[in-house]
């Protein structure tokens, strides 16, 4: 699917990919690039909330994520949103879903966009999508294979999506609609773009399982304890790297494989790496130019090691 | 019924080494009897209390299935996490037997597999969220780790427009009174230094220095601030916290 909508979008980067996540803004911007996709970025924007905000108010994160789309569709004049954080994705799909049903959170929305200065974002302004979307439904498959420079061919892959891309199901009416949608069960986007590209998925059922981000330095142990699962089960089946599409995912990830090691002297050898980063590799742009060596599991020796860097 | 689960813990059992009834030795293995006992504690507001804070709105729509504890990722690792028998307690109003849980319901992690497994769309994450906050309210729990670190986040996000993840942690470590220093946290920061170039090292940590902000932000600082003002001072009203 070539959809013409999603050639140029507006770009969300959010706060994660300023800072710990910023691999994945210059994998991002860098595989968008090598597809002719373009990126304008939203004017001025501000946090989403994140997974925080919403336990102090839930509707100032409303406000806080329709500002971003009422930016993108009444000062930019956009139609779409991308934004490859799963946690700002799940924001904007949520305020558009809490926007379209519940009065209460107009009002609330309407009123202190009204105060601040700028114009309330109303419901069906703008489509917000993730990366995931944009490659998947901008570019596809068969173009991918096209434009691609190499392969990862030989590289076996665990695709982790989380939890904010997928749950809960009512944010996101547009998935589970049958062949060429994406699953909240069991979903492949991810997989279907790093197939394209040579690599083999492993079969692995922890695709959609919690990463315990939310809690991820206020009770570590518990997150330690939900790292541990996914990359020993990553390893069990048989990965060499877990791709992942979520900064807060992707840091989690890299941080409690390193505490289960030091805490619990507990060592695991796969590596994590944003797919784009995978992308970018098959693309033919440089592991440098795609920030694996911000990353803290040394991904770049594992692409030297099978000879894809 | 859940409710039975509190029934036979080991201070509510009674047993006797010979104990004869109707002629019939019920001495030994048999002789764990129930505690008869009358419940009248109950909290009667407990459940329009939760159900006036932010995620506890749904509560009353649940039917008990159990879907929610049966998807849950903390029920997994402790089974005493169990948001299905939170929710009975709280709709019965049975607040000295929630209150034997207090320490551990802030550890939701919001992963939403209760909410997408909810058939009666209780949104069983948010009711855990002001399980939380109400005990924290009340002042049965302090300040959970998790509420100190959303505090920290959600100020710097109404002062600025974004957040800085270094001043969020740097914050939340010195407000729980943890070392930054953590051997594991120093471990990721020497792994990263050992192959990032030092142009890009100097260029993240001027990045730490200059806050990032939103321009022109503070007539939507003030507008936040005084919703915000206004709905918690509602919470606290409903919670007859006045």
């Amino acid at each position: 699917m070539n959809k013409p909508e999603y050639q140029r979008v507006a770009y969300y980067p959010g706060c994660a990919l300023e800072g710990t996540g910023h691999a994945y803004n210059r994998s991002t911007q860098a595989v968008g690039g090598a597809l002719g996709l373009k990126l304008d970025e939203v004017k001025n924007w501000n946090c989403c909330g994140a997974m925080e905000v919403k336990n102090i108010d839930p509707k100032v994160q409303t406000y806080l994520s329709s500002r971003v789309m009422s930016i993108a569709a009444n000062e930019m004049g956009a139609k779409v949103v991308m934004a490859p954080c799963n946690g700002c994705y799940h924001n904007l799909k949520k305020a558009e879903h809490e926007l379209a049903h519940d009065a209460g959170s107009r009002e609330v929305v309407e009123r202190i966009s009204k105060k601040a200065g700028h114009a309330a974002y109303r419901a069906g302004q703008v489509e917000t999508i993730h990366a995931l979307d944009w490659i998947k439904d901008g570019i596809g498959e068969d173009e991918l294979k096209r434009r691609l420079k190499g392969s990862l061919k030989g590289l076996k892959v665990a695709n982790y999506y989380g939890c904010m891309y997928t749950r809960p199901r009512h944010i996101f009416p547009e998935k589970d609609r049958g062949p060429g949608s994406e699953s909240t069960s069991q979903p492949h986007f991810m997989d279907d773009l790093l197939a394209a590209a040579g690599a083999e998925n492993v079969e692995f059922p922890l695709k959609t399982a919690c990463c315990g981000g939310a809690h991820t330095l206020s009770d570590s142990d518990t997150s330690t304890r939900l790292v541990l699962n996914i990359l020993r089960a990553a390893e069990a089946a048989g990965a060499d790297v877990i791709a992942t599409e979520c900064p807060t995912c992707h840091s989690g990830l890299e941080m409690h494989q390193v505490r289960a090691e030091k805490v619990l002297g507990v060592k695991t050898q796969v590596r994590m790496l944003y797919f784009t980063q995978l992308l970018g590799v098959a693309l033919g742009v440089s592991p440098r130019r795609l920030g694996v060596h911000e990353n803290v599991s040394d991904g770049l020796a594992l692409l030297r090691q099978k000879g894809l860097a | 019924m859940i409710h039975e689960k509190s029934l036979i813990r080991p201070e509510n059992l009674k047993t006797h080494d010979k104990l004869v009834i109707d002629g019939v030795d019920v001495s030994g293995h048999w002789s764990t009897f129930i505690e008869s006992r009358v419940v009248t504690d109950y909290n009667e507001r407990l459940e329009e209390e939760i159900a006036a804070l932010p995620g506890g709105e749904h509560i009353h729509r649940c039917w008990q299935c159990g879907s929610c504890t049966n998807s849950c990722t903390v029920n997994a690792v402790n089974p005493d996490f169990n948001p299905r028998f939170w929710i009975y307690l709280i709709r019965m109003g049975m607040e000295s037997e929630l209150l034997r849980d207090k320490d551990i319901v802030w550890q939701c992690v919001s992963c939403h597999k209760c909410t997408y497994a909810c058939p009666r769309d209780v949104e069983p994450e948010g009711v855990m969220k002001a399980t939380a906050h109400w005990l924290e309210l009340k002042g049965h729990t302090p300040k959970s780790r998790s509420t100190i670190f959303d505090d920290e986040f959600t100020a710097q996000v109404v002062a600025t427009g974004k957040i800085e993840e270094g001043r969020v942690i740097r914050n939340f470590f010195a407000r729980t009174g943890q070392p930054l220093l953590q051997d594991w946290l120093v471990e990721m920061a020497r792994r990263v230094a050992r192959r990032l170039p030092v142009l890009q090292g100097i260029k993240l940590g001027l990045a730490a220095l200059f806050r990032p902000r939103t321009r022109k932000w503070s007539k939507a600082q003030a507008a936040i601030t005084e919703y915000v003002n206004e709905q918690q001072a509602k919470q606290r009203k409903a919670l007859h916290l006045e």
